[in-house]
């Protein structure tokens, strides 16, 4: 193929990312399971990037666990997110980017449905009206917390204290990327490389010096499926995802899964955890697990940031073994400390995860 | 045309999810609950597109319809551009609407779902919220959330989070001001009268079953639809 007509259909799947100036609305899984996570994100983007960015503390939650499993109508979803636009217009800001893949793809959606069906937006606009008096304009610019961090990857390598690189061996770390599911299946354009190749994780993966794994079930869902886990009785399925994957991914040895979706970290970190209980199988080398990040813990870690600061102590499956490899120094006594450095006991041991 | 299937058109997203399916299975072969429920989303669209009221109010009243996780991993592969998963998200508004859902063990589980995650939306403008994730509840978040749980402010703290406090930050306290705009958005769109028809057909099918449902999470209804299956809803292997 000439490299003219490659370019031109790589081009169809490149989004636009705005440059600055961010109105930023956190995820509600990452706040209550991988806070360091979001506060690492605005570190980076103010004290590395030098970028403008801006969280109005009236932001309420999408909904959209709660519009994805159904409690929540269609029209309720779309007037908070609706709200949200309007907290953004009346702050002076133009760009919005969503900590949560759920959202990114409820805002893309309620966006989609709006260009198709203009008599819903307007319906809309008069319900926020009705019930909180305000107006908004639609984003100029929508993007995902990772596609920031993959906009600017080559600086914050630049920035770089680490490689993905194995000291011992000098070869590059296997790395499994898993995209969250409303990332980009439903309206392809709207994520970097669609939903088939998506590059997001892989674009940070491979700057930072890592190789990415190409296995079956890579495209599997995690296995949240909303109603799926949030009833217990229904969580077979959500487990049984997850065990998909990990059969699936563990021919490849992966040194660590790379996320970008809020809950996926989450549930590919503990159901490591609940099928070792349930059936004594660990997926990494000698009864450990395998460490799973949220991007903006990689670019953290690659940048040199304190593991303990980024949170990775809340991880079930240790990433020590990982930071290893990278020779990430750490300090083991300081792990499970508070912010005035009074000791908070330690978790217990699980019955064949390898803990420490 | 029947009745149900004209309400069900009334839903800008059946009118993007459905347009005329070949049949060709695609979407089940992708489809993550389709490898572990006994569930096709193929069968479903052919269903819908029959447009036969009784086929549709079995569906509505069926466990079918909540099996799907909405990964929406059908709406990438479908080569007619149909939407399987979005058309779930009908089917489940209109059984709600007309109180079909408490007629399946799955479709009765709304109720668990609306008195956790909906009751936090209003009350403290999240969808999660850590105090309410009760270890027991959830063996599965293993020992590090027990220890999580157990040391939440002081964990929070030493993350950045400005827990439960004004002004910005992670999992901060969102204003009354902000929630009073939710609670009216709710009243205004039909978020209210949704939450107050799952409270309402499930208090009749508690009835019906002998079953006590009272205000609770730990009531032997709630308990009993968070907890159990009564059927195998599994794919046979």
């Amino acid at each position: 193929m000439k490299i003219e007509g490659k370019r031109q259909i790589w081009k169809e799947y490149q989004k636009e990312i705005a440059e600055d100036h961010f109105f930023y609305v956190r995820s509600c899984v990452r706040q209550n399971f991988f806070p360091g996570s979001e506060k690492t994100f605005l570190q980076i983007l103010k004290d590395e990037l030098h970028k403008d960015i801006y969280e109005n503390p009236s932001h309420t939650t999408c909904s959209g666990i709660g519009y994805h499993s159904d409690i929540v109508p269609f029209e309720t979803s779309m007037t908070m997110v609706a709200r949200q636009f309007a907290l953004m217009t009346e702050s002076g800001y133009k760009n919005l980017a969503t900590s949560c893949i759920t959202s990114f793809g409820l805002y893309t959606e309620i966006l989609n449905t709006w260009h198709h069906f203009p008599e819903v937006e307007e319906r809309i606009r008069r319900h926020l009206k009705n019930a909180t008096g305000r107006e908004f304009k639609v984003p100029d610019n929508l993007s995902h917390a990772s596609d920031i961090i993959y906009k600017f990857r080559n600086e914050i390598a630049k920035k770089g204290k680490f490689r993905l690189i194995n000291r011992e061996t000098g070869k590059p770390l296997k790395v499994v990327e898993h995209i969250g599911c409303h990332y980009s299946r439903m309206f392809p354009s709207k994520g970097i490389g669609g939903a088939e190749y998506p590059y997001v994780l892989t674009g940070m993966i491979e700057e930072w010096g890592g190789e990415v794994i190409d296995y079956p079930e890579r495209r599997h869902c995690c296995g949240f499926g909303f109603r799926q886990y949030l009833i217990q009785a229904n969580r077979g399925y959500s487990i049984a995802c997850s065990k998909k994957k990990f059969d699936s991914m563990r021919p490849y040895k992966p040194d660590f899964i790379l996320t970008n979706c809020p809950g996926c970290p989450m549930f590919l970190d503990r159901w490591q955890y609940a099928i070792s209980e349930m059936e004594g199988i660990t997926y990494g080398e000698n009864g450990s697990g395998i460490p799973v990040l949220t991007y903006e813990e990689l670019a953290g870690m690659i940048l040199g940031y304190d593991p303990w600061d980024l949170g990775l102590q809340v991880h079930q499956v240790p990433v020590e073994p990982l930071l290893d490899k990278i020779g990430i120094p750490y300090d083991p006594s300081s792990k499970f400390l508070g912010k005035d450095g009074k000791y908070l006991g330690k978790p217990a041991v699980p019955t064949f995860l390898k803990f420490s | 045309m029947g009745k149900l299937y004209d309400k069900l058109t009334e839903d800008v997203r059946f009118i993007e999810g459905l347009k005329a399916c070949l049949n060709c299975g695609t979407c089940t072969a992708i489809c993550p609950a389709a490898a572990f429920y006994n569930y096709q989303p193929r069968m479903l669209v052919d269903i819908l597109q029959t447009r036969d009221d009784e086929k549709i109010e079995a569906l509505l009243k069926s466990e079918t319809i909540w099996y799907c996780g909405e990964c929406m991993s059908c709406v990438t592969r479908c080569p007619r551009g149909n939407a399987p998963g979005l058309l779930i998200t009908t089917l489940r508004s209109l059984s709600q609407e007309l109180g079909y859902f408490v007629e399946s063990e799955k479709g009765r589980q709304q109720l668990a779902i609306k008195r956790t995650v909906g009751e936090w939306i209003l009350n403290y403008g999240y969808c999660l919220f850590p105090a309410n994730i009760l270890p027991e509840m959830h063996p599965e978040q293993g020992p590090i959330w027990e220890w999580e749980y157990a040391n939440i402010e002081a964990v929070m703290e030493r993350l950045g989070a400005n827990y439960q406090q004004s002004g910005p930050g992670i999992l901060r306290k969102i204003p009354q001001e902000a929630l009073d705009e939710i609670r009216k958005i709710f009243d205004e769109t039909g978020g209210t009268a949704r939450y107050e028809k799952i409270e309402e057909f499930s208090r009749k099918k508690a009835n019906e079953l002998g079953i006590n449902l009272d205000e609770t999470l730990t009531c032997d209804y709630i308990r009993h639809i968070y907890t159990v299956n009564m059927k195998d809803h599994t794919q046979a292997l």
